[in-house]
């Protein structure tokens, strides 16, 4: 009898010239769990599509159950009873459970819902699911949804099980039951492929691990034969040199003062639990973590655009002892301000307008004599984006999706540009002299490559879509600058002028926050970085001193039950 | 040997279609030529043979009816400019990803606010008022039928295209039900040519071209200079990207509606005080729909939209004069239209899409 | 006696609408919004009043049908899913092969189909489809002799059974089998349809050609039935109602025949109320939209998704190259 349910054989996938994997060799015996663990962008998820039919190999060969097989569609894959639950559920909202399972499948005889119903019963009680095979979709859980999803891969008869990241969007009691689920199913004899991030349930719950760097397959290993530290080693693998350039920071004034903030997704899941930091004008701060820790939230909630349960996001303008200006200040304003005795003079008397000709109050004010008695500090948790920027905090954000909300698509480079500043100034119509003189300037300075400032931003390559965005953001003069993952998909060249372009913010006293997905990058660009998993912060670490390895550990600790660690 | 076989038996399928990223001008231009080309060659080859005439004798004689007399030139021109209007109307609501079916009823309305406008108190006004208060409450009311179906999308997402296809169906009623109250026996208003504007050089067409021209030209400015206009391609684009710049999304939703109502209604407006002076339930004649064709095959372009308008009202007018002379029926125009609407709608895809053929040489090794 | 007439009358009318409306249903629960319905229904129409103009000279004039009466019946009406399935084809072409925006290639097919159909009644004698009516109209015979309880439940031709029948099968092939699972499906989430291995693109026309077809008849009842075998150019605006009711029924194809007959009753309500103006009539006919717009303003408000249109309603389905 053959004990290996599913081999590979020097399997290699390229997209475009980049290899995805590289003589990727890796075997699944029956009735193991396998994890498979690796970072971002290792090759993970390409590899186990290709054992799913998603893709296709360029070369390599598979075989399941010692005979070669052809797998090039999902059909293909549950013909060889290979089955492979996705990250992304792919569910009908409005049919049952029952209905989603019997989905697409070619069965002889007649089609009874109630029949699928107690077969699924069947499965769900031989295994120990919790599940109504009646109950709608759009009524259930996360959860449950991923029972559907497994569900429907046994009731196609699935023996290797393939689960992308299952427990990401799971609460530990959840975990917990789905892990119990699976070693039922690997004691029935199903072999059991599973990705993830986490050490701590890398290492309770597999036999096996099988450990993955850039596309290449380093090791796997016996589960009971290893630890966390010896893992951590194998997926960071040794450190690589970038040489970029970085400045000491200087000035450094705490600029953003988060405090506390909690959020909550549409299924009630905190996707952001108990988040401090500051983030200082004149250093860069990176956020590394594993994708989906909270990351987006984190910044679209400083952006104004996700509410929050509670905490505070704090701006600061040091003001204390500065003069003021008219240029923050409406002249309604200062009075207001002065009346509440928020100033006083250079001799430390306090100041008062009591009786004074407004074009007195206005000379003083001019002159630079009347001065802050304490910081400016403004709370921006439940602005609206709109809000915020009328406080004149100047918040630039390079979101994650460049064509999905920080640009628009089939709009020109001039009309992009202005998406920011269009509403400026009294007339009804738009001022594209300004936005125009901007995206040349842009251009000639970022050398982006487009055929004329008129060209659909859809049409440009992503570096240059990236450069467009980048560019308006700093063109707006922030005082906190956020960017999201912006060297994602973006050539050796152009990482660097991005680089090199948050180097500089930093240089002009910006705030600058960095959410990376390489440690390398991290480590050598940023200050200090602060590390995310699963919407917590589970360190904050000085990027001139700090490991790979350090990282890594924090960014796989599992989720902290009550998250006592920060008190 | 198991392993060539089974990469033979992977096969891509011999053609994928590909998204375009990039189209000369030129070619977009050709591309949509060669589609009314071959829709006029079908046309004439049927109308051939129904009529065994030369088929140059039968496009002579279509451009004899559009062009044949300066009667039929101005009323091909005021035709097309009436709706061109309807079409400007409806464009800022597409552009916002907004499909406003309603223009048929929405200019319906303004014909028939205008009609009870010189109906009741045309007496009593002096003209120039009647003029200037029918014109406002004309435009006010098809505003109005236009922001009911906004205000719902806007508020809780009710399907725009289904609402505004509704209202069509009540204005159509609210003017029957005019006509049976105030119509003679056979159910129609006596024109009430007493309160028409002032004829220019040689009937109302004159006026038409000329406002709607300007309509053309300010809804341009409009659509591509201001910032509301702005305001509503961001929101067409990308609702996401809109909300985080700080645009309010319904209130762009329902300001919008009020433009393409209120325009619509001017146009029923005119179609009365500068046409007929009467209102039927077949004023707008279907133009409300047509429109809907003119401005996303002029790519809500008002400047391209011109021309949509003009070969729509061409080949109207056009297809009926020759299916008159050859005693074909009327019909003729409207199989013509759609033809001709159908194939650059379908030409439409060999722009967007490239068609690639699987190159056979991969297997030789 | 008059609410017997007036029930009559309005289920008549409704079942007509309810061709329309089951033949969308179809199409809609596919994830296309078909606004050439008006068009289909009229080429429909015409292709079967044509048919039955051809069989009417084949058999040699009147006398010959009436020894084919089952003919004369089924011809049209095979002609008139012949019709309707050809303009769904064309549609289906535009919408799914060519990838084109669903509404305006909906508005264009009605300007088609529309002209075509006029086209076509132009160009045959109307007395010889007018002659096929009678056995559209003919009713069971013992109907009169249930009086009004048979007036109410046999005194109609034979489309009237057929458009139920078809609701309910439609129905049942919707809810109960894998065909209607899987349609279900590509009209909720192509993408998903897709990754299950149905074949969107074969589901789409096949819906749209059924439930084009199936619409005509409504148009081919109207002619043939309600009016007695004379055309009225009308059928467009039926075929707006038929759009119209769809959302009445929220997409159930049996709840439909309630909510046609209903339709209906608003329709001819008028007709039956005594002392009422001719306008105040027209005022009646406004309801049926009414009603639609109400029902659609709830069904957003409620946002309960058992009643909402299939949830790709409206959008192309192209599956992006990797």
């Amino acid at each position: 009898m053959n004990t290996v349910a599913l081999e590979l054989k020097n399997i290699s996938k390229k997209f475009g010239d980049k290899y995805a994997n590289k003589n990727v060799s890796l075997t699944l015996h029956h009735g193991e769990i396998l994890a498979i663990l690796g970072e971002n962008g290792s090759g993970k998820t390409s590899m186990v599509n290709m054992v799913a039919g998603i893709y296709y190999p360029d070369e390599g060969e598979i075989f399941v159950d010692g005979n070669p097989a052809v797998i090039t569609s999902p059909k293909d894959a549950f013909g060889y009873k290979i089955g492979m639950i996705h990250q992304h559920f792919k569910l009908v909202d409005v049919f049952s459970a029952s209905e989603n399972i019997v989905l697409g499948i070619k069965e002889p005889g007649k089609f009874k819902l109630s029949e699928v119903d107690k077969r699924v019963a069947e499965i769900t009680q031989k295994y120990g699911f919790q599940l109504n095979p009646q109950k709608k979709i759009h009524e259930m859980s996360v959860s449950e949804k991923q029972t559907v999803e497994i569900v429907k891969v046994l009731y196609r008869g699935a023996d290797i099980l393939i689960l992308d990241e299952p427990t990401a969007v799971l609460t530990p009691q959840e975990i917990e039951k789905l892990f119990e689920i699976l070693r039922r199913m690997r004691d029935d004899g199903k072999s059991i492929i599973i990705i993830t991030h986490k050490m701590n349930e890398v290492l309770s719950l597999s036999d096996r691990v099988a450990v993955m760097r850039k596309g290449e397959h380093i090791a796997t290993v016996e589960t009971k034969n290893t630890n966390e530290k010896e893992l951590t080693e194998m997926m960071m693998g040794e450190k690589v040199e970038l040489n970029i350039e970085r400045s000491e920071p200087k000035n450094l004034v705490d600029r953003l003062v988060i405090e506390n903030i909690c959020s909550k997704n549409e299924e009630g899941l905190p996707v952001l639990n108990n988040v401090s930091f500051t983030a200082r004008g004149g250093e860069i701060l990176g956020i590394a973590g594993i994708a989906g820790s909270g990351q987006r939230e984190l910044l679209e909630s400083i952006a104004g655009l996700l509410p929050l349960e509670s905490g505070s996001i704090i701006f600061n303008r040091p003001k204390k002892g500065l003069p003021v200006s008219f240029y923050h200040k409406s002249f309604t304003e200062v009075l207001a301000l002065a009346e509440q005795g928020k100033f006083h003079y250079e001799d430390g008397t306090p100041v008062s307008f009591d009786g004074m000709h407004h074009a007195q109050i206005r000379e003083l004010v001019n002159e630079g004599k009347i001065l802050f008695n304490e910081d400016d500090v403004t709370n921006l948790r439940d602005k609206t984006p709109l809000e915020i920027r009328e406080l004149g905090v100047r918040l630039a954000f390079v979101p994650e999706d460049r064509l999905g909300m920080g640009l628009v698509g089939n709009m020109d480079i001039v009309d992009n540009v202005m998406l920011r500043s269009y509403r400026r100034g009294k007339s009804v119509f738009l001022d594209r002299d300004n936005p125009h003189d901007l995206a040349m300037h842009l251009i000639k300075e970022l050398n982006i490559v487009t055929p004329d400032e008129h060209t659909p931003v859809r049409k440009l390559s992503g570096g240059n879509i990236q450069k467009v965005l980048v560019g308006r953001e700093i063109a707006a003069a922030p005082s906190v600058f956020m960017a999201a993952y912006p060297v994602r998909g973006l050539d050796i060249n152009a990482s660097y002028g991005i680089y090199n372009m948050l180097n500089k913010q930093k240089e002009q006293g910006v705030a600058v926050i960095f959410v990376g997905e390489d440690l390398d990058v991290l480590i050598e660009l940023c200050d200090r970085i602060v590390v995310i998993a699963s919407g917590e912060i589970t360190g904050i670490v000085d990027a001139r001193s700090t490991t790979k390895e350090e990282i890594g550990l924090l960014m796989t600790k599992n989720r902290l039950e009550g998250g006592s660690e920060n008190e | 040997m198991s392993k060539q076989a089974s990469v033979k038996k992977h096969t891509e399928p011999l053609i994928h279609i590909t998204k375009r990223t990039n189209i000369s001008p030129l070619r977009a231009i050709l591309i949509r030529a060669i589609a009314v080309l071959s829709s006029f060659i079908i046309m004439a080859l049927l109308m051939f043979l129904l009529t065994k005439e030369n088929p140059i004798t039968l496009i002579t004689s279509m451009f004899q009816g559009a062009f044949g007399t300066s009667l039929r030139t101005w009323v091909l021109f005021s035709d097309t400019a009436i709706l061109l209007g309807i079409a400007l109307a409806l464009t800022p609501a597409f552009k916002m990803k907004f499909w406003n079916c309603g223009g048929e009823g929405q200019v319906m309305v303004g014909s028939l606010v205008a009609a009870m406008m010189m109906f009741f108190v045309g007496d009593s006004l002096p003209f120039p008022l009647l003029i200037l208060l029918t014109l406002l409450l004309s435009t006010a009311v098809g505003g109005l039928w236009g922001v009911i179906p906004a205000f719902f999308k806007a508020k809780w997402n009710a399907n725009e295209t289904l609402f505004t296809l509704m209202m069509n169906y009540i204005a159509i009623q609210f003017v029957t039900y005019f006509l049976k109250l105030f119509g003679n026996a056979q159910g129609n208003l006596d024109p009430m040519l007493q309160f028409a504007i002032p004829k220019i050089f040689n009937g109302p067409y004159f006026l038409n071209i000329l406002l709607i021209l300007v309509i053309c030209a300010i809804m341009y400015v409009y659509l591509r200079f201001s910032k509301q206009g702005y305001e509503i391609s961001v929101v067409g684009e990308s609702e996401r990207t809109a909300k985080y710049f700080g645009i309010n999304v319904s209130r762009v939703i329902i300001r919008t509606m009020v433009i393409s109502g209120a325009l619509c209604g001017l146009i029923g407006f005119l179609l009365v005080a500068n046409g007929s002076c009467s209102v039927t339930t077949t004023i707008a004649g279907g133009r409300g729909f047509t429109a809907i064709l003119v401005s996303w095959l002029g790519k809500f372009n008002p400047i391209y939209m011109i021309l949509t308008a003009f070969l729509v009202v061409f080949l109207q007018r056009g297809t009926s004069f020759t299916g008159e002379i050859y005693r074909l029926d009327t019909s003729m125009a409207d199989i013509f239209i759609g033809a001709v609407l159908l194939f650059i709608i379908g030409c439409e895809f060999f722009i967007n899409y490239k068609i690639n053929f699987r190159k056979r040489d991969k297997e030789g090794k | 006696m008059t609410l017997i007439t007036f029930l009559v009358s309005a289920i008549k009318f409704g079942m007509v609408l309810l061709f329309g409306s089951t033949g969308e249903t179809i199409t809609e629960k596919s994830g296309h919004l078909n606004l050439g319905l008006p068009g289909i229904m009229c080429v429909g129409t015409a292709c079967g009043c044509i048919a039955e103009a051809i069989f009417f000279d084949l058999v040699g004039g009147r006398r010959g049908m009436e020894n084919l009466a089952f003919l004369a019946v089924l011809i049209p009406i095979l002609a008139t899913l012949i019709g309707g399935a050809l303009m769904g084809l064309i549609f289906s072409f535009l919408t799914v092969t060519l990838h084109a925006n669903q509404n305006v290639t909906g508005l264009a097919m009605t300007t088609l189909g529309v002209g075509i159909s006029d086209f076509l009644i132009a160009s045959v004698d109307g007395y010889k489809f007018t002659a096929g009516a009678k056995f559209f109209n003919t009713s069971l015979p013992f109907a009169d002799d249930l009086g009004a309880f048979g007036k109410l439940f046999f005194s109609y031709g034979i489309m009237i059974y057929l458009s139920i029948a078809v609701a309910i099968a439609t129905s049942l092939v919707l809810n109960r089998t894998k065909v209607g699972l899987h349609l279900r499906a590509v009209g909720e989430n192509p993408a998903t349809a897709d990754a299950a291995g149905i074949n969107v693109t074969k589901y789409r026309y096949v819906a749209t050609c059924t439930g084009s077809a199936i619409a005509g008849l409504g148009g081919l009842m109207f002619v043939m039935d309600y009016l007695n075998g004379n055309w009225e150019y009308v059928i467009d605006a039926i075929g707006w109602l038929c759009v119209a009711l769809v959302i009445f029924t929220t997409w159930k194809p049996v709840f439909g025949i309630f909510c046609s007959i209903v339709f209906g009753a608003f329709y001819v309500a008028a007709e039956y109320i005594p002392g009422i103006s001719l306008a105040s009539k027209e005022i009646f006919k406004m309801l049926p939209f009414l009603v639609t717009i109400i029902v659609l303003i709830m069904i957003s408000v409620k946002n309960k998704k058992e009643n909402q249109p299939p949830a790709s309603l409206g959008q192309s389905y192209f599956r992006e190259e990797r």
